[in-house]
């Protein structure tokens, strides 16, 4: 008879601790304060669900939500298209290919909040290049401390500068790994440039755009730093996005109830989106 | 349908892929590309078929030529070692994709796609996709792509080298008569010259971009034509040694001695090179007339009931390959026993004398 050997939990043991310290422990806190009414002097009321339902029948929470889905749909619609253009019309081979690649990786590597930082100076009324360009140039008033639609023009551009390069070198990863004998069938065939996309380099990139958008739907939903520096989440509330209002909500008002709700609501949306995209991105592969 | 090359080159760069080329390939008869991987036999499909310029020359098929004309215009099929379909669409849409690009009607495109899919068994996996397919499958889909078409050249690059040894053995069997009949220009590239050897037809041997032979396949490899031709089409590699002719004996190595006969007696005095394929060296004498070498076991090797040594023989490495199970000893002194009737030999200039 053979004895069963239990040491071999000692094996998963160190990722138990990594798992629990960085990530159950914390999310646990959270759990425990969503609960609670908190007082200082360490004072706790039990709340049960009552912050949860407060959270999810507050206007102010399906506002940030429904802008917060605005943009990350908007970035989403704008990035994903032009990262694959950008991807099919860089070169395959040769010299041009690291000095692209490197074009391209270089907004990536900038510091959030350094990017906000830059869209902001850059769109300036009377200083910014961008700013000055349009408003005493073009004599287009263009203020997005005063103006929402400017606001939002100018965050959707900065999220574009900054991340549809992720789109492009996923893509582009894609497109290269896909051997020439495709092409060279396709040109047998006669197919036109539309068909060789269509039924070659799309279905063969699938699965890397599948990445690229579950990647950019998390960090764009998630996203804090650069709106926060470039707008603040105004002109009054126009670009308070979740993140932003969670924020505003835990460390302005210090509701830590009802923020520590919105956060795990926040967090079950993300997941949800982000578990329903690779379910059904993924469901033809698994049969 | 004939497939004229005239004096083709291939350029990369400054670089000759395809040197001097010229061929005329029929239908009929499969014609086989035999050499090894880099001797260009891709690279003259792809001039064949278009999909890469010639730096010179010309191709011509039925007289007219296409040296100008591009891929699609051509009318050709290729298929690859690689099993190449698109992968989002159903058996049934693969097949039928080069007949839609070319605006064939419906109904037509649903009976020559039925028709091939029934010549190659196709017929339950129409409404599946690739990647739902075996290696087998895919390739057969391939190819049913190609008959489906109706081309006027198929062009076959290594379609069997990626499958499993029965499949492969299954699939060769029924190509040549897949083809047979449909009219068009068959070539079938291969590294393999028991391959060609089983395809038969016509083959041309292909080595460092240029074809050293093309002949009716059992002529060309009973008949080497010159020294690379002879070692392309044998595997293992040809024994090759160097002999000198004095009077009617061949003297090898200094010891090994045979009288000569026929064309090789005719020879003047001199150096030549001898060839001898494997199987006509024997770890037993068979016959009065056997020469006996003596060399060094090297590496032994059995597969299923053939014996092979690589033995050291002069100051070359030659091979034996016989029947049974022979227990050769590495390391140690061997006797062979090669049948001087069945040497080919050589010129200076590496061709074929005798």
């Amino acid at each position: 008879m053979k004895t069963v050997n239990q040491r071999a939990w000692f094996l998963v043991l160190p990722v138990l601790f990594l798992v629990a310290f960085n990530a159950l422990i914390p999310m646990m806190t959270v759990v425990n304060y969503s609960v609670q009414e908190t007082f200082g002097d360490n004072l706790f009321f039990w709340e049960g669900l009552g912050w949860y339902e407060q959270i999810l029948t507050s206007d102010r929470f399906h506002a940030a939500l429904g802008r917060q889905f605005l943009f990350t749909g908007l970035i989403l619609v704008i990035e994903v298209p032009l990262g694959i253009i950008i991807a099919l019309s860089m070169p395959r081979q040769g010299f041009w290919v690291p000095v692209c690649l490197v074009l391209m990786a270089l907004p990536m590597l900038i510091p959030w909040n350094v990017v906000g930082a830059m869209w902001n100076i850059f769109t300036l009324p009377d200083i910014g290049l961008l700013g000055y360009f349009l408003n005493h140039t073009l004599g287009i008033n263009y203020d997005m401390t005063q103006d929402p639609l400017a606001a939002w023009i100018t965050i959707i551009t900065m999220d574009v500068w900054h991340w549809t390069s992720l789109v492009v070198l996923l893509a582009y990863a894609g497109l290269v790994s896909i051997p020439d004998a495709y092409y060279q069938a396709a040109k047998i065939d006669g197919a036109s440039n539309w068909a060789v996309f269509r039924f070659i380099q799309l279905p063969k990139m699938k699965n890397v755009l599948t990445i690229a958008i579950l990647l950019r739907f998390m960090d764009s939903f998630n996203i804090y730093t650069e709106p926060f520096v470039l707008t603040g989440g105004g002109p009054g509330n126009s670009t308070t996005l979740l993140s932003i209002d969670l924020v505003k909500m835990a460390l302005g008002q210090f509701d830590l109830g009802p923020a520590a709700a919105m956060s795990l609501i926040y967090f079950a949306i993300t997941l949800g989106v982000s578990w329903l995209f690779y379910t059904l991105m993924t469901k033809d592969d698994l049969n | 349908m004939t497939l004229d090359l005239r004096n083709v080159t291939k350029r990369v760069g400054a670089n000759l892929h395809i040197k001097e080329t010229s061929l005329t390939l029929e239908t009929g008869h499969f014609n086989v590309l035999l050499g090894e991987t880099g001797s260009g036999k891709t690279s003259l499909i792809k001039l064949m078929a278009g999909l890469d310029p010639l730096a010179s020359g010309q191709i011509l098929m039925d007289g007219e030529d296409v040296s100008k004309l591009n891929t699609q215009k051509r009318n050709i099929s290729l298929v690859h070692q690689f099993f190449i379909n698109y992968p989002h669409m159903t058996v049934f849409d693969n097949i039928a994709s080069p007949l839609k690009v070319a605006g064939m009607a419906k109904s037509e495109i649903q009976g020559r796609v039925e028709e091939a899919a029934d010549i190659l068994q196709l017929r339950p996996m129409l409404h599946r996709r690739p990647h739902e397919l075996s290696g087998g499958q895919q390739q057969r889909t391939a190819l049913a792509r190609a008959i489906a078409k109706e081309s006027r050249a198929v062009f076959l690059d290594e379609p069997l080298a990626n499958l499993d040894y029965k499949l492969r053995e299954e699939l060769r069997d029924q190509l040549p008569e897949l083809f047979a009949g449909r009219g068009a220009v068959v070539v079938y590239a291969t590294s393999e010259p028991e391959e060609a050897l089983l395809l038969g037809g016509m083959t041309a041997l292909m080595h460092d971009g240029h074809v050293t032979q093309f002949g009716p396949t059992a002529e060309i490899y009973r008949k080497p034509a010159n020294v690379i031709s002879a070692d392309v089409f044998s595997d293992p590699p040809i024994n090759i040694g160097e002999i000198t002719k004095q009077g009617n004996e061949a003297v090898l190595n200094g010891h090994a001695r045979w009288p000569l006969e026929g064309e090789a007696a005719a020879l003047p005095d001199g150096p030549y090179t001898v060839a001898i394929r494997p199987n006509r060296v024997l770890p037993r004498r068979t016959s009065t007339a056997n020469v006996r070498l003596t060399g060094t076991v090297l590496v032994t090797e059995l597969s299923g009931s053939e014996s092979s040594a690589h033995f050291h023989f002069g100051d070359r490495n030659w091979v034996s390959l016989s029947a049974g199970v022979f227990p050769f000893e590495v390391g140690q002194e061997q006797e062979f026993f090669m049948e001087p009737a069945h040497c080919h030999y050589f010129g200076a200039d590496g061709n074929r004398v005798a």
